[in-house]
């Protein structure tokens, strides 16, 4: 028997805010332990919450970005369970009215080679809810510690329809989510500092029968690799049980990245009562239609939308678009460069191979410089690329001048000029090496006479490295032609 | 001016005074330092005192007042507040075992509010814990005594608060209602006790019992002096979003306007059975002094009436339940030597931490709210709630005020009740609707019993119109000051 898998993701995004979702406290990563805390955040006596309306319009916008329907009314509820990462032992959350309802997150899957467009699908989004995010526990052998400095903040609960089919669509899925959210402003979406987490619930079926099989929640997927990895595993774990006649229990399973395997963590029959109920230290806020109107004007193009666009109004080839779209800051990098400059499939080029290379040479560590810090700014790159074009330079003078340009920060006209790298357009100086060079290979010399066109590269070769390059290669082409032809 | 004169003032006398120089805060302030030493160890109003911030506190307004920058007319007056209010560097207790050794690092915005109006923030007063109760039984440590007769409960849940006014050991105090724990204290103690419109008074600093029925509010001799602490407590604060946006009108101005003839309602579902004798016939004497005013006196319905008792019982439960939850012995609450890991920590701390009614209420509440029984309890009592609220607009359309007893009883001895919650539950049967409403409320002393207990009066005004209700019951209050009159303790 064949099997399918079935999966849903649930997506756990910390949103880029000033403060945190019910108090003043900024959010923050990395500062001293439980140093981002207040009354609210430890639940102390007498604290109460006022929401964050920075948190709801960013919620807001993923809405319009993911094609949400936007709730009329922002309502609060208290899921009630005690675990020390959260003082109050209830946690801020929306139970039946999620700010956001539906959408679809737009997915590509893998081309045939990197060059080739691969097919693209929507995935159906069920809910998108606000909540604070939870302390972090540390856990010793006889104690266990905790820093609040995450509790409270801000956290967005994307939960996707039983969609996707193969670990590959989750890997889409949420490569996708992550650049239109990194797109909007929303989180900077940085898995290692658990801005985004991800829940996976897998279960499998016998292929043509349309009933969900038993699903198992998948936690501690803490990479979008991780993800697919554990994702893969536990499609296997679980299609092997059922053809050994072991039945799939409904439960929580913990992935183990090391050990690339699943175990279980609680079953059904440990889940919780949450007791939720309404908030009463909240009042519902109305979402009214001028707000959303307001929010909408600052919602981006989409990833695979500037994609279409680059391809088709720019004319840039699929690989170039695949390498660009993905990175914000590298697309306003390029529309930058190309509004400056007449061709942008050559700054497509520039951008996606030498500024990207130099890029990710020039590392600090292990992470690339973003390109926000380029040495090489926009204006340089135009200008690299204009100077190219009025034949001031040679493509292969360019190519090697990029590299300084990164390193020293300096214009390509400057380092032009230092260097006396202007093209040698002289004629009577080009006419003598070019002479030299058919006295020093009579055999190209006669080949070409005798009509092999390939062999006058030979001799174009002679003069640009005795030129270092700097010959005009139109002025050499003619010249060569012309002394051959006499 | 000795120290009995000095205490028998009210807040507005004290004032006065103050400006007129005749007195210094810090001699008001050692007056009654001398009363609670005097009479406190058989009150048991306070739980806790910190006598050189109380009196440096009072040094700084006299200081003020020489330099001509006095704050207002709070300026120098002492307030003492319910221990469930945070004032920043005092204990906060609840009146709970749980919270012995916190101190709260923040003051309400109450507190604050009359920090900046120049009130010298006395100390923490008994309640029952976490204001659940009705008599001051349930405090941890101890109960609190009637001044009027100490065999008898002040009642509660604020009954440090209504027994130190009463016993002369505070001119003004803070206490919390939420389902009648200011006025029925007012009454059983004979003082002048406010529960102001939700929304009206901050919540923000005000340990949870039940949160959307919870409001702050004072106790005085006078309904002047209610008005004037009430007017410094009022109004919007960013930091409670249940707090209403609304300008807080000049109360105690608006007392000496003259009062034009208004409109009250008797529901008679408050006048059936179950009230004592002496209780009827004090309010009915109230009832004939208004109609003497030339105000008019006509009976309503509140149908709902006998449905406010369950419906808060599950809604205010079911609240606390989650409120109380973060008194887990984790961090600031006191943790149980027994436990050895972390579900233990919860279980034998507020085992341990917690009093029976607390316990009680936790229970229910978090049963009410639970899987499979939700609609059932937590959401048919929010619906019902929603009547109760109906009724009381529907009525107000014809009457201005509502009337009615503030208790069914007198003050009644200690452990009459504290066995049968469900009597002790009815104690409040006349104030809980309010709270459900959300409407303002307040208690004035209309009398005493031929054994010397007092009796309070009730008034039910509507939402934000507390200026009116005030002056309503003020125009009883001045001709009668039944709040002035001292226990012979």
């Amino acid at each position: 028997m064949k099997f399918e898998a079935v999966i849903g993701l649930e997506v756990h995004v910390q949103l880029d805010t000033k403060s945190k979702m019910f108090t003043r406290v900024p959010c923050g990563f990395g500062k001293p332990p439980n140093s981002l805390t207040d009354a609210v955040v430890l639940g102390l006596p007498g604290a109460l919450p006022v929401m964050n309306r920075e948190a709801i319009d960013k919620s807001i916008k993923v809405g319009l970005l993911l094609g949400c329907k936007i709730a009329p009314v922002c309502k609060w509820d208290r899921k009630n369970y005690f675990y020390p990462d959260m003082p109050k032992n209830y946690q801020i959350t929306q139970f039946d009215q999620p700010i956001c309802e539906g959408g679809e997150v737009e997915i590509e899957l893998p081309g045939d080679s990197p060059a080739v467009m691969g097919e693209h699908r929507m995935v159906k989004l069920t809910r998108i809810h606000l909540e604070e995010d939870v302390g972090k526990l540390t856990h010793y052998e006889n104690d266990s510690l905790v820093d609040y400095n995450r509790a409270g903040s801000p956290l967005l609960e994307i939960v996707s329809e039983p969609d996707m089919y193969s670990p590959e669509e989750t890997f889409s899925f949420l490569t996708s989510l992550r650049n239109s959210l990194i797109y909007a402003g929303i989180s900077s979406c940085d898995m290692e500092k658990g801005q985004l987490r991800c829940d996976a619930n897998i279960s499998v079926r016998p292929v043509g029968t349309k009933t969900l099989g038993t699903k198992v929640e998948l936690k501690n997927l803490n990479t979008i690799s991780g993800v697919k990895n554990g994702v893969e595993y536990e499609i296997k774990r679980q299609i092997k049980a059922i053809e050994e006649k072991e039945e799939i229990v409904q439960e929580t399973r913990r992935w183990n990245p090391d050990q690339r395997y699943t175990t279980p963590m609680r079953s059904k029959e440990m889940a919780h009562d949450y007791r939720y109920f309404p908030d009463p230290d909240l009042m519902p806020v109305k979402i009214d239609q001028a707000w959303i109107d307001g929010i909408a004007k600052q919602v981006p193009e989409k990833p695979f939308d500037k994609q279409r666009r680059y391809m088709s109004e720019l004319n840039l080839p699929y690989s170039i678009t695949a390498a660009l779209c993905p990175d914000f800051s590298l697309c306003q990098y390029f529309e930058l460069v190309a509004s400056l400059t007449k061709d942008p499939k050559k700054v497509g080029n520039w951008v996606v191979n030498d500024l990207l290379r130099e890029l990710s040479n020039a590392n600090s560590e292990t992470n690339p410089i973003p390109v926000e810090e380029s040495p090489v700014t926009p204006q340089h790159l135009a200008e690299l690329v204009d100077l190219i074009d009025q034949g001031v330079i040679s493509n292969n003078v360019a190519k090697e001048l990029f590299p300084e340009m990164f390193s020293s920060g300096k214009s390509a006209s400057e380092l032009v000029q230092e260097k006396g790298l202007e093209v040698k357009s002289d004629q009577g100086e080009i006419e003598s090496i070019c002479a030299r060079a058919i006295e020093n290979d009579p055999d190209a010399a006669q080949k070409f006479r005798d009509g092999k066109e390939g062999a006058i590269n030979a001799l174009k070769g002679f003069v640009m490295k005795e030129t270092r390059g700097q010959a005009n290669p139109k002025v050499v082409d003619t010249m060569l032609r012309n002394l051959l032809s006499n | 001016m000795s120290n009995a004169t000095i205490i028998s003032k009210t807040a507005v006398e004290l004032s006065h005074s103050l400006s007129e120089k005749e007195l210094s805060s810090q001699e008001v302030a050692q007056a009654y330092l001398e009363q609670i030493d005097r009479v406190d160890p058989q009150v048991h109003a306070f739980l806790h005192r910190d006598d050189d911030d109380f009196l440096a506190q009072a040094n700084a307004s006299d200081k003020r007042r020489a330099e001509g920058n006095t704050l207002g007319p709070l300026d120098g007056i002492p307030v003492a507040i319910k221990d469930v209010i945070s004032v920043q560097g005092q204990p906060l207790t609840a009146a709970s075992k749980i919270l012995e050794n916190y101190i709260s690092p923040y003051d309400a915005t109450v507190i604050r509010k009359l920090k900046d109006a120049g009130a010298v923030i006395g100390g923490r007063l008994n309640l029952d814990e976490f204001a659940m109760g009705s008599s001051t039984e349930n405090s941890a440590y101890g109960p609190t005594r009637n001044p009027w007769d100490f065999n008898r409960v002040p009642g509660g849940s604020s009954g440090g608060s209504s027994a130190a006014v009463a016993a002369r050991e505070a001119p003004l105090t803070l206490g919390s209602d939420t389902g009648g724990s200011i006025r029925q204290p007012a009454s059983l103690c004979g003082v002048v006790g406010v529960k102001p419109t939700y929304g009206m008074v901050s919540r923000y600093g005000l340990a949870a019992f039940a949160s959307s029925l919870d409001q702050i509010g004072p106790f005085s001799q006078t309904v002047e002096d209610a008005a004037l602490l009430l007017e410094t407590i009022s109004g919007h604060d960013p930091l409670d979003s249940t707090s209403f946006p609304t300008e807080v009108p000049q109360y105690s101005a608006a007392l000496r306007d003259p009062l034009t003839p208004c409109t009250l309602g008797l529901p008679k579902e408050f006048f059936g059975e179950g009230i004592d004798d002496e209780v009827r016939k004090a309010i009915d004497q109230t009832i004939e002094f208004y109609r003497s005013l030339g105000h008019k006196i006509v009976e309503i319905s509140l149908p709902t009436t006998d449905l406010a008792v369950p419906v808060y019982y599950v809604i205010a439960t079911a609240e606390a339940s989650s409120n109380l939850a973060r008194y887990d012995g984790i961090r600031y609450t006191s943790r149980s030597e027994q436990s050895e890991n972390a579900i233990n920590v919860y279980a034998k701390s507020r085992g341990e931490g917690f009093g029976e009614e607390v316990k009680r209420r936790c229970i229910l509440g978090a049963y009410g709210l639970s899987s499979g029984y939700y609609d059932a309890y937590y959401l048919k009592a929010q619906k019902t709630r929603t009547l109760i609220r109906e009724d009381f607009s529907r009525v107000f359309k014809e009457v201005d005020v509502i009337l009615t007893p503030t208790a069914p009883t007198p003050a009644f001895k200690f452990g009459e009740k504290s066995n049968d919650p469900i009597s002790m539950y009815l104690s409040d049967i006349f104030t809980i609707s309010t709270n459900l409403a959300g409407l303002p409320a307040l208690s004035v002393p209309c009398g005493f019993t031929n054994s010397g207990l007092p009796i309070g009066m009730q008034l039910i005004g509507q939402a934000f119109e507390e200026s009116s209700l005030l002056s309503i019951a003020h125009a009883y209050d001045r001709e009668h000051r039944f709040g002035c009159q001292s226990p012979n303790i």
